[in-house]
């Protein structure tokens, strides 16, 4: 008999009776103001924010603060300060990247959580091997929390998919929290509209 | 509560044979509160200190006696958490509808002062600084006071109890429902940590300015009065039942 | 058995011998169970979200088999591989089978569970493979080549300056330097030349969902996607007991599983691995490994609702006075004491024991893992199945002998206090553990018993 065929067995055999499958009433939020809650947690996890209008208010934060460095991102509106054609790169190319920029589908406000998918990033790799992120989110699809992102994302068929939470860090030393482990050293939010 | 209904007073064997006097405490307590009360005299040990130690199916003697001893009351009460609850969940005898009688009348001292005669005062007067001493198996497994692990209101039946006393100061501990590291036979069989979780839980109250340690539990009691001997500290123990009673 | 084991009692001894580092530790790991009730009383329906996780969890148990069929399907028309390992060994075999026929000999890691249970490490570097984790605290304890004390915190149990010391040696930071940020760095150059030059890599699985066969695996440090999403083949290793139903459950577990882990809202990231990239192999390896037969244990099934968020162990005041090496186990603290004896009875019979009952982790479990009546029940079944020391048998005897009997009882009370400096306790009259940093009770001229004779009757 295979593996797979013993060990199903073996579960068959030794699971108890069937449970219902559990249904949860709506969770209560956090705090009044979807926004408000996002913006503290935010801060909270060592993200920056910022409020724009548009896209050059973008533009001028990335040139002020980026000077220096290689700059990827798949937002057409970026084209003349950033690399948008590197969806076809080997992943291992982007080594050298300083920072990255994305549209994220939306925030969660409990957790400060954005959620991307493999469309809205070029490559899977990016918002992790770049040294700082920016990520953009329009100030409308702040969501209370994880449930309601989950009845956001529905039934969508993304191929890979990751909500980030502020920056990389670690706390493994002593517990003292150190930012920048191995992906970004910094979360830039900017939040649209 | 009906004043002729028959209380059954259970006093753990380590309290009957090592601290007398929390037993002299409860059982006066309770006559002043007017409870009709009566101690078993055959009565031994509720055989816990075997089950935890992994032994429970020796403990038939000892259930047998005690449902040979208490079957007929209407109400158990001891001044332990812990006997209190290993009774309520592990008392096996041939006869399950008495097992489940006896777990549905017995109590912890403190629950029964709050919960059936619902004491609003007390006469006592105890002019200390007390630390409160939340034991493991009143607090997580009798429910006697809530615990910092959930997020629900807090509430505390020994705690409420103990404002009623006068000119007793209650200290505020920077850990409020550690265990002490007593265990049972833990405490001898996993020395070191028991001792330093013991050292530990000392010294919070200490640190605070208690003058006494209090609890339901003679059996961390004890562990924690070993302690304070050992370092020669000021600070001692008493059963809350003797607080509830002083004059 | 032939090789000498050092039980818990033992190696807690050991740990003890240094008390300063106790408190050190203790008081680390404290921190972190107060972060844990911080975050939680920001969440109003705390308590109705651990139901809600139990309650999936406990119908997923209840209907695994439905469920790992579906989970199979759904990821292998996702383009995923999917293989069945009924133990440690067939895992480990699976791996290397992999790594060998596509000639890979380097391997990173990020941090999994299973593989620790599995000895994964341990088996492919005998043959041949080099594996480096990239969890920086399982990195940390790799250097100094000792397992993780701790599922979440691999490397709690290490002062900096140790670390510093091991840094220096193995990566060349500077010598005597052991600030944390400065160490991080160094990790960060030395995994990120790793990470671009390993053609494979392994990581674990927080949760696989059944209903699209994707899965989820939660970072704070962005590890298992930097080696992930660099690698020609990702091999991802789980429990069968990871399934959940659908993806919303994940709703439920990703708010709970970082506020009691470390009382972050969230980890960094929580990836969604749902198809392979382009020219990518993904496998996942579904391991038993003893699984099935714990989930034939009424008393003890409830064991596999763990997500490894490591709560019990911030809040064991015995884990934190004892050190996660003391539990000789991969799976340390309360949840490992449970666990381990399915595995292993004889071995692991000191763990249940490893435990004063106190209830603190069953209630900080966010799946509700009834764990100290689990320690309790396995006791019964360890002293049953033989297990249970001599010395102890025969004091047990003794013990049910005397209380049984109110005659022998009030005898032996009587002589009991009489000897009370030698003897605290029937159980114990050869040795004196108690005595050691205990002083004894003052013995009372009379029993209650003997007072209530003579003051009520």
């Amino acid at each position: 008999m295979s593996s797979k065929a013993q060990i199903l067995a073996a579960v068959l055999a030794n699971q108890p009776a069937k449970l219902p499958q559990p249904v949860f009433e709506p969770f209560s939020p956090q705090g009044q103001n979807n926004l408000d809650v996002f913006v503290k947690t935010a801060k909270g996890i060592g993200s920056s924010l910022h409020f724009f209008s548009g896209m050059q208010e973008v533009k001028n934060l990335i040139t002020s603060s980026f000077s220096v460095g290689r700059i990827i991102s798949p937002l057409a509106e970026l084209s003349d300060i950033a690399e948008t054609d590197f969806a076809d790169l080997d992943a291992h190319t982007l080594e050298n990247v300083e920072l990255g920029v994305f549209k994220a589908h939306f925030g969660v406000a409990e957790n400060s959580a954005l959620w991307v998918t493999e469309a809205l990033l070029g490559k899977r790799v990016s918002p992790f091997i770049c040294q700082h992120l920016m990520l953009l989110v329009n100030k409308t699809a702040i969501l209370q929390n994880m449930h309601q992102a989950y009845d956001s994302i529905g039934e969508a068929d993304y191929d890979f998919g990751t909500f980030i939470a502020g920056p990389s860090k670690t706390a493994d030393i002593e517990q003292s929290l150190v930012l920048g482990a191995h992906g970004p050293r910094s979360l830039v939010i900017v939040i649209l509209g | 509560m009906n004043i002729k209904m028959k209380v059954g007073l259970f006093i753990p064997c380590y309290v009957d044979q090592f601290y007398p006097n929390a037993a002299i405490a409860t059982l006066q307590l309770l006559e002043k509160l007017g409870v009709n009360v009566t101690y078993p005299a055959n009565q031994t040990c509720c055989g816990q200190p075997m089950a935890n130690s992994g032994f429970e199916h020796l403990t038939s003697g000892c259930n047998t006696l005690f449902m040979a001893n208490f079957k007929e009351f209407d109400y158990i009460v001891a001044p332990s958490g812990s006997c209190v609850l290993h009774i309520k969940e592990h008392i096996h005898t041939p006869n399950h509808e008495d097992d489940k009688n006896i777990s549905g009348k017995i109590y912890e001292l403190t629950e029964f002062l709050t919960d059936v005669l619902k004491v609003t005062h007390l006469t006592s007067n105890f002019p200390h600084r007390v630390g409160l001493h939340q034991s493991c198996h009143g607090q997580r497994g009798l429910h006697i006071s809530q615990m910092s692990e959930l997020v629900e209101a807090p509430y505390s039946k020994p705690q409420t109890l103990l404002n009623m006393v006068q000119n007793i100061e209650m200290i505020t501990l920077k850990r409020k429902d550690e265990c002490c590291g007593f265990g049972g036979t833990f405490c001898v069989t996993e020395e070191a940590v028991s001792a330093k979780m013991g050292k530990d839980r000392v010294l919070d109250h200490e640190n605070n300015g208690a003058e006494y340690i209090t609890g339901v539990d003679l059996s961390c009691l004890m562990h924690l009065e070993g302690i304070l001997k050992r370092k020669n500290s000021k600070t001692k123990v008493i059963h809350i039942a003797e607080i509830l009673n002083a004059s | 058995m032939i090789q000498e084991l050092k039980h818990h009692a033992t190696l807690a001894d050991d740990f003890n011998q240094n008390e300063d580092r106790v408190g050190w530790h203790d008081d680390t790991l404290w921190w972190i169970r107060e972060k844990r009730d911080k975050i939680a009383w920001q969440v109003p329906d705390w308590e109705l979200l651990r139901d809600a996780a139990s309650n999936i969890k406990d119908h997923v148990l209840s209907n695994l088999n439905p469920y790992l069929v579906q989970f199979e399907a759904n990821a292998i028309a996702n383009g995923i591989t999917v293989h069945w390992a009924a133990d440690a060994a067939e895992h480990n075999q699976i791996v290397l089978n992999i790594l060998r026929e596509k000639e890979i000999n380097k391997l990173v890691k990020s941090k999994s569970m299973l593989t620790e249970e599995c000895h994964l490490n341990d088996f492919l570097a005998e043959n041949g493979v080099d594996v480096i984790d990239s969890d920086l605290g399982e990195r940390i304890v790799q250097l100094a080549e000792e397992p993780p004390s701790h599922i979440v915190l691999p490397c709690i149990h290490k002062k900096k300056e140790e670390i510093g010391q091991l840094f220096h040696k193995h990566l060349g930071t500077p010598e005597g330097n052991s600030d944390p940020q400065l160490l991080t760095e160094a990790a960060r150059h030395h995994l990120r030349e790793t990470f671009l030059s390993r053609k494979a890599t392994v990581t674990g699985i927080n949760f696989a969902v059944a209903e699209t066969g994707e899965f989820v695996v939660c970072t704070n440090e962005g590890n298992a996607d930097m080696g992930a999403h660099l690698a020609d083949v990702h091999i991802a290793c789980m429990g069968i007991e990871k399934i959940i139903p659908e993806r919303k459950d994940l709703g439920v577990f990703l708010r709970l599983l970082a506020r009691s882990a470390t009382g972050q809202p969230i980890t960094t990231y929580s990836s969604h691995f749902k198809k392979p990239r382009e020219n990518q192999e993904m496998h996942i390896i579904l391991v038993d490994n003893g699984r099935t037969k714990q989930l034939g244990r009424e008393d003890f099934r409830n064991s596999l609702k763990c997500i490894r968020c490591g709560a019990c162990m911030n809040t064991c005041p015995v884990y934190r006075r004892s050190g996660g090496h003391s539990y000789h186990y991969a799976i340390t603290g309360p949840i490992g004491a449970i666990l381990a004896p399915n595995l292993d009875m004889e071995k692991y019979a000191d763990l249940p024991f490893a435990s004063t009952l106190c209830g603190s982790c069953t209630n900080v479990c966010p799946v509700k893992i009834d764990i100290h009546q689990q320690l309790y029940k396995w006791r019964q079944v360890i002293v049953q199945s033989g297990y249970a020391p001599k010395a102890k048998v025969l004091s047990m005897k003794a013990m049910a002998f005397t209380f049984s009997s109110p005659f022998v009882y009030h005898t032996a009370g009587k002589m009991g206090r009489a000897v009370l400096k030698y003897a605290p306790f029937t159980v114990n009259n050869k040795f004196n553990p108690w005595y050691k940093q205990r002083d004894m009770p003052e013995p009372p001229s009379a029993s209650f018993g003997e007072w209530y004779k003579k003051n009520r009757n």
